[in-house]
């Protein structure tokens, strides 16, 4: 089977359903009653997750560099939404100033990228998340502290109101498609190839006349851009945000989702935030409906959850997409191996001839 | 003749270890200039000192008569100095064709038309010629890790030569290459030599390569130039067999 082929029609399948998600299609003969409000929220949720970690996988998965402050930007992003509608700017402009900032401040954390590598480069982005989640949590005359800000108002789009769920929602879709595509063309551009040239190798990357330096303040600017952005969605989906969500523990959430869902894999993201944010709400539904409290007490969603994870990554260390990617493509027959002459390929070409090996 | 790079006075230490001790010569267009030397003579870290992958303790490394010293590789390749690695150093998630592409891509256009501009940075005539030349067509579309190592061998070498650079140095070519790869290997390099002018300096252990394939020869040993000339004249000077040979 050519995965390649299938890659347009399955998106156009998965956009059309997402589109009809939550409505009612039993008038049309159609078995699906549409999702409810709780519903369409946590597919909305789905979609937020999704462009934070599409964020996540540009600096992770494509770039080769780490970062465990993807929920700080998310923070950056939602608490300046939040400040900016609650004294009345339009939604347009705080959605961009949060992206704005994002990058801006992306761009700066991409500065000790360029001196440390690996888990020290971790360490620094987890030192830059624990400080934005303090100054979130401190600066109350600001972010309001543990309280947070309250009433934050979706917008209005051509005076359309999105405050029902399922406009909410539809708006976010939209605004996720055109982040999509953004990425899409990003990753397809020579920008993408450098990225990818930055991962597998920086050193010849260099030597090729690729601006190392200059790729990876790029893509840790883009990726937390993205996180911003998120943010400032996520705002007016919850319409109440406080310093909880943009904590440590959210971020490593964002990578796991983009590990588990497969770094370097443009779909990866939207997988991984399915494992991440619909798979513990499913889980917590199943094991509710176990009748024996101590089953239900052993298989506790959150314990079962941690087991599938682990258990993933242990059999499948390129995420769901690279295992799909993987029972899909047919194998290969490996190439010849020339690994340089050998004494007995040197005297076995010596011998046709006539030379002495 | 124009003389293309300039090494000056170079030298290296690391710690107490002087790696390199006041290397000077000159290289002309076209030429083509092996170095060679025994394990430990200082062959690589020369090599990386004049591409601005380390920073030489003293001395100076000038291309086309201009000091290049702290600058980074990536500007020096932009100046027409191009690179090969001892060890295989393609991208191997990459297409052959799209590993020839990102070798050039960095040479047209600016980093905005990169970005809006067509995908293949419209090198994907540029590429295929190249593949074409390193008979490498029937490959252009697979990914390079999965290539046998003297395909990637060929596809480094082609990298290198993709910008249309004045300067190529290439570090141990025929390293792992089987016999029959590495008549192709020589006769290609002698081909791109002849019709584009580059200069190459060679790093090679394969003393019937270095010798078939080079104008001159420089002979380092302890960090220091103990031999140069014409490789007919090289073999047969008693300095560098008892370098190789010890007393």
């Amino acid at each position: 089977m050519n995965l390649a082929s299938l890659k347009v029609p399955l998106f156009l399948l998965a956009a059309i359903l997402l589109v009809l998600a939550p409505i009612d299609l039993t008038g049309i003969g159609l078995p699906w009653p549409g999702l409810k409000r709780y519903g369409t929220f946590i597919l909305s949720l789905w979609l937020v997750t999704s462009i934070a970690a599409m964020g996540v996988n540009l600096i992770v998965g494509y770039a080769g560099q780490e970062t465990l402050a993807q929920a700080a930007f998310l923070g950056i992003g939602a608490y300046t939404t939040a400040l900016m509608t609650k004294v009345g700017v339009p939604f347009a402009v705080a959605f961009a100033a949060s992206g704005i900032l994002a990058f801006a401040v992306g761009w700066v954390l991409g500065f000790p990228a360029l001196r440390v590598q690996k888990h020290y480069l971790a360490f620094v982005t987890l030192a830059f998340s624990v400080f934005v989640w303090l100054v979130i949590r401190n600066e109350e005359w600001l972010t309001g502290g543990v309280s947070g800000i309250q009433d934050v108002p979706r917008p209005s789009v051509f005076g359309l109101s999105m405050k029902s769920a399922a406009n909410f929602y539809w708006f976010t879709l939209a605004i996720t498609g055109a982040l999509t595509a953004a990425m899409w063309w990003l990753l397809r551009s020579p920008w993408g190839r450098a990225f990818t040239a930055l991962r597998e190798n920086a050193v010849r990357a260099e030597s090729l006349g690729i601006d190392v330096r200059g790729y990876k303040l790029l893509a840790f600017a883009i990726g937390s851009a993205y996180g911003g952005l998120a943010g400032s969605l996520y705002a007016p989906l919850v319409e109440f945000i406080d310093p909880a969500p943009f904590a440590l523990g959210p971020s490593l959430l964002y990578l796991l989702m983009v590990v588990v869902g497969g770094a370097g894999s443009f779909v990866g993201p939207f997988i991984g935030a399915i494992v991440a944010v619909l798979m513990p709400l499913w889980l917590e539904t199943g094991v509710s409906q176990i009748a024996n409290p101590m089953l239900k007490h052993l298989f506790s969603y959150l314990l079962v959850y941690a087991f599938l994870v682990m258990v993933m990554m242990a059999f499948c260390p390129s995420g769901i997409a690279g295992l799909v990617e993987r029972l899909i493509t047919p194998k290969r027959r490996p190439h010849s191996d020339d690994k340089g002459p050998t004494l007995g390929t040197a005297r076995a070409s010596a011998s046709q001839t006539g030379t002495k090996p | 003749m124009s003389r293309v790079l300039e090494v000056r006075d170079v030298a290296k230490s690391f710690g107490g270890v002087h790696a390199v001790r006041g290397v000077s010569f000159e290289v002309n267009e076209g030429e083509i200039l092996g170095l060679i030397g025994p394990n430990g003579s200082g062959k690589s870290t020369l090599f990386n000192c004049i591409l601005g992958q380390l920073t030489p303790s003293r001395g100076d490394v000038l291309v086309d008569g201009r000091s290049v010293a702290g600058l980074r590789p990536s500007e020096l390749n932009r100046l027409g100095v191009s690179r090969t690695f001892q060890l295989l150093q393609v991208f191997p998630q990459l297409t052959v064709r799209e590993n020839l592409i990102l070798a050039g891509q960095e040479h047209v256009g600016s980093r905005l038309t990169r970005l809006f501009g067509a995908r293949d940075s419209g090198l994907s005539g540029a590429a295929d010629r190249m593949i074409d030349f390193f008979r490498l067509g029937h490959l252009a579309g697979e990914k390079a890790g999965g290539l046998s190592y003297g395909q990637q061998k060929l596809l480094d070498c082609a990298m290198a030569f993709m910008a249309g650079p004045r300067l190529v140095l290439l570090d141990e070519p025929a390293g792992g290459v089987n016999l029959t790869m590495l008549g192709n290997l020589k006769e290609r390099l002698q081909a791109i030599n002849k019709e584009t002018g580059a200069t190459f300096i060679v790093i090679e252990h394969n003393m019937e390569f270095v010798m078939s394939l080079c104008t001159r020869i420089l002979v380092l040993a302890e960090g220091q130039i103990i031999a140069e000339g014409p490789p007919d004249v090289v073999r047969k000077d008693p300095k560098v067999i008892e370098a190789y040979l010890g007393h």
